[in-house]
C-alpha cells in the first residue's frame, strides 16, 4: 500500500519532470530491441510508454509548447499563430502594467540582475525589505516571508514547523509542495478526503493527546477550481487545538473583499495562522511567501533551509512584486470584470454540453473534464489549431484520475475574447466530438 | 480484539473495495495482487480507520505492502 507515492507524492504537478514510479510488483519489464538496459531510469518506462504511445497518434506533445512572442497578458504567438491565453494564471493580468515594468527595468538599473546570495547573507536588498512590508499591509499582519518560490514557501514553512512526532492533517487533494514539505519535514501525514470536514474531525479527534497538530488547507483547488469550507474547517481544526495553515495561491488578489482570499471572503482569515502565497500568479512574476500574525514567527528566517540555503530572488522581480502587490490593493474593478468573465465561460461551456469540474463558477479556474487522456490531448490540439492555449492537466496532478482542460481567466480578458473562447470551444469539441 | 476477529472485520471491508472477487490471503500485495490505485488506498484506508477508530498515517501505510502486514499492524494500532 503505498500512496505516498502514488496519491501523495501523485499530487505533483501536470508538468511535473518528476513523474510518478510505477507501484511495485508491477512486473517484469521486457528488453527492448536487444538492446537490455535496467537502471535507475528503467521506473520511467511506463511513463516513457504512455509518452511514446500518445505522441505516436500524431498528437502535438502537450507538455512542450513554447511561446514565441508574448503580446499581452492574454495574446501570445505559439507556432507562428496569435493565441489567446487562458491558462496562465495570470488572473490580474499585471504582467504588462506599466509601473510594474517601469519598476522592474529601475531596479536593474539600481540593483543589477541579481543578489548572488541567501536572504540572510548577502541577498537582503532595499527591495526584498520593501515587498515583505507591502505584503503585511496587504494582509494586515505582523509578518511576512518572501521565499524564491511558492513551491519552496511550502517546502520551508511546513517542514520546518512540523517535525517528527508532530502531526499533519490536510485534505487529499493538496498540492505537490504541500506534500513534499511533508514528507521533508517527516512528521505523521494523516490525509483526509476532499473538503471533507467530517473525516477532518475524525481524524484530528484520533491524534495521540499531547502532539502538534497543523491543519494544512487550500482556499482554491487548482484543479477543479472548487473552494473549500474554510469557516467550517477551521473551527473545526481550532477545536481541536490544532494550528492551521491555509495556501491561497490561486485566491490572491482576487477573491475576498480586499483580494486576500477565500478565508477573508468567509471572514475567518484571523484564525488561520499561515497563510502562503505566490506571486507567480496574480502578483505576475515569481516567488513565493508567508504572511502570519505568530509572535515568535522572526525566527524562521533562521531555522527554515528553503529559505536560508538558496539565492533570493533578483532585485527587478522583487521591485515589479512590490508594485503589483500595492496595486493589487485598489483593483475593484478588475476583481469584477474577472469574476464576470468567468460566469461568462462556466455558462457558456455548460450550455455549449461540456462536463465542467464545479456546478457554479467559485473561482477563476473553469476545469473541463475530457473523457480520456487521448481525447483530452485530441481536444487540447484542436484548441491550439483555433488559437486557444489551455492546460492540459493528467493523472496523477489530478483528483480521480480525471483528464481536465483547466482554463484560467484574466481580468484583462475582454468580453469579446471570452465571446471568442466560447465559439473555439464549441467548435473544437464538435471535431473531436466532445460535445453532439 | 484479537488478530482473528480483527481480521473477519477487515475481510468484510475489504469486499467492495475487492471488485475483481481476487482471492486474498495474508500474503496477497495491494499495489501488485489487488491492483488498489492510491483512490482506492484512500478509500479502502479510511474505512478502516472508521471502523476501528484509529489512525493509520501515511507514513505507516509506505510500511504496509501486504493483507497480513495490514491486519498486523491494525492489531496493533488498537494497543
Amino acid at each position: 500500500m503505498p500512496p505516498s507515492r502514488s496519491k501523495g507524492g501523485g499530487s505533483t504537478l501536470a508538468l511535473s519532470p518528476h513523474p510518478n514510479p510505477s507501484p511495485p510488483g508491477m512486473g517484469f519489464r521486457k528488453p527492448k530491441l536487444g538492446v537490455c538496459m535496467t537502471d535507475l531510469f528503467s521506473k520511467f518506462d511506463p511513463l516513457i510508454e504512455q509518452r511514446r504511445a500518445l505522441l505516436s497518434t500524431g498528437v502535438t506533445d502537450p507538455f512542450n509548447l513554447v511561446m514565441e512572442k508574448v503580446v499581452s497578458p492574454t495574446v501570445a504567438l505559439c507556432n507562428g499563430r496569435e493565441t489567446i491565453l487562458l491558462g496562465t494564471y495570470n488572473y490580474m493580468g499585471m504582467t504588462f502594467d506599466p509601473d510594474v515594468i517601469e519598476a522592474g527595468k529601475q531596479a536593474l538599473d539600481d540593483f543589477g540582475s541579481g543578489t548572488t546570495g541567501s536572504r540572510v547573507l548577502n541577498g537582503t536588498y532595499a527591495g526584498h525589505r520593501a515587498v515583505e512590508e507591502a505584503l503585511k499591509e496587504f494582509y494586515a499582519m505582523d509578518h511576512a516571508m518572501v521565499f524564491s518560490t511558492g513551491y519552496q514557501a511550502n517546502l520551508g514553512i511546513i517542514s520546518t514547523i512540523a517535525g517528527k512526532g508532530d502531526y499533519i492533517v490536510l485534505d487529499i487533494d493538496s498540492h505537490a509542495s504541500i506534500w513534499d514539505g511533508c514528507k521533508m519535514g517527516d512528521a505523521e501525514v494523516v490525509p483526509f478526503k476532499h473538503n471533507d470536514i467530517e473525516a477532518m474531525d475524525k481524524r484530528l479527534g484520533r491524534i495521540p493527546e499531547g502532539a502538534g497538530k497543523l491543519v494544512i488547507l487550500e482556499g482554491v483547488y487548482s484543479m477543479l477550481g472548487d473552494i473549500a469550507p474554510l469557516k467550517e474547517m477551521i473551527a473545526v481544526a481550532k477545536k481541536h487545538g490544532a494550528m492551521v495553515l491555509v495556501d491561497e495561491a490561486h485566491s490572491m488578489g482576487f477573491i475576498g473583499p480586499n483580494g486576500r482570499g477565500v478565508a477573508e471572503d468567509q471572514g475567518c482569515l484571523d484564525d488561520v495562522d499561515f497563510v502562503i502565497g505566490t506571486f507567480s500568479k496574480s502578483v505576475g512574476t515569481v516567488g513565493g511567501f508567508c504572511v502570519s500574525n505568530h509572535p515568535k514567527f522572526e525566527i524562521m528566517r533562521l531555522v527554515c533551509r528553503p529559505y536560508v540555503f538558496t539565492a533570493s530572488l533578483p532585485p527587478s522581480v522583487v521591485a515589479t512584486a512590490c508594485t503589483s502587490i500595492r496595486k493589487l490593493m485598489h483593483a475593484g474593478n478588475k476583481r469584477a470584470h474577472l469574476w464576470e468573465n468567468s460566469k461568462i465561460l462556466h455558462k457558456g461551456l455548460r450550455e455549449a454540453g461540456f462536463q465542467l469540474g464545479t456546478e457554479e463558477p467559485q473561482s477563476a479556474i473553469i476545469a473541463v473534464i475530457m473523457p480520456d487522456l487521448e481525447r483530452g490531448a485530441m481536444m487540447w490540439e484542436a484548441l491550439l489549431h483555433e488559437g486557444l492555449y489551455v492546460n492540459l492537466a493528467r493523472p496523477p496532478a489530478t483528483p480521480a484520475n480525471m483528464t481536465l482542460l483547466r482554463c484560467s481567466l484574466c481580468a484583462e480578458h475582454s468580453a469579446e475574447q471570452v465571446r471568442t473562447i466560447l465559439g473555439m470551444f464549441t467548435r473544437a469539441g464538435k471535431a473531436v466530438g466532445i460535445i453532439a | 480484539m484479537d488478530r482473528a476477529a480483527t481480521a473477519d472485520k477487515i475481510a468484510a471491508l475489504i469486499e467492495p473495495f475487492n471488485k475483481k472477487g481476487i482471492e486474498i490471503t495474508d500474503a496477497s500485495t495491494f499495489a501488485g495482487d489487488l491492483e488498489f490505485d492510491s483512490l482506492t488506498v484512500m478509500d479502502f484506508v479510511a474505512a478502516i480507520e472508521d471502523e476501528f477508530d484509529i489512525i493509520i498515517t501515511m507514513n505507516q501505510q509506505a510500511e504496509i505492502e501486504s493483507y497480513g502486514q495490514l491486519i498486523d499492524a491494525v492489531v496493533k494500532l488498537q494497543g
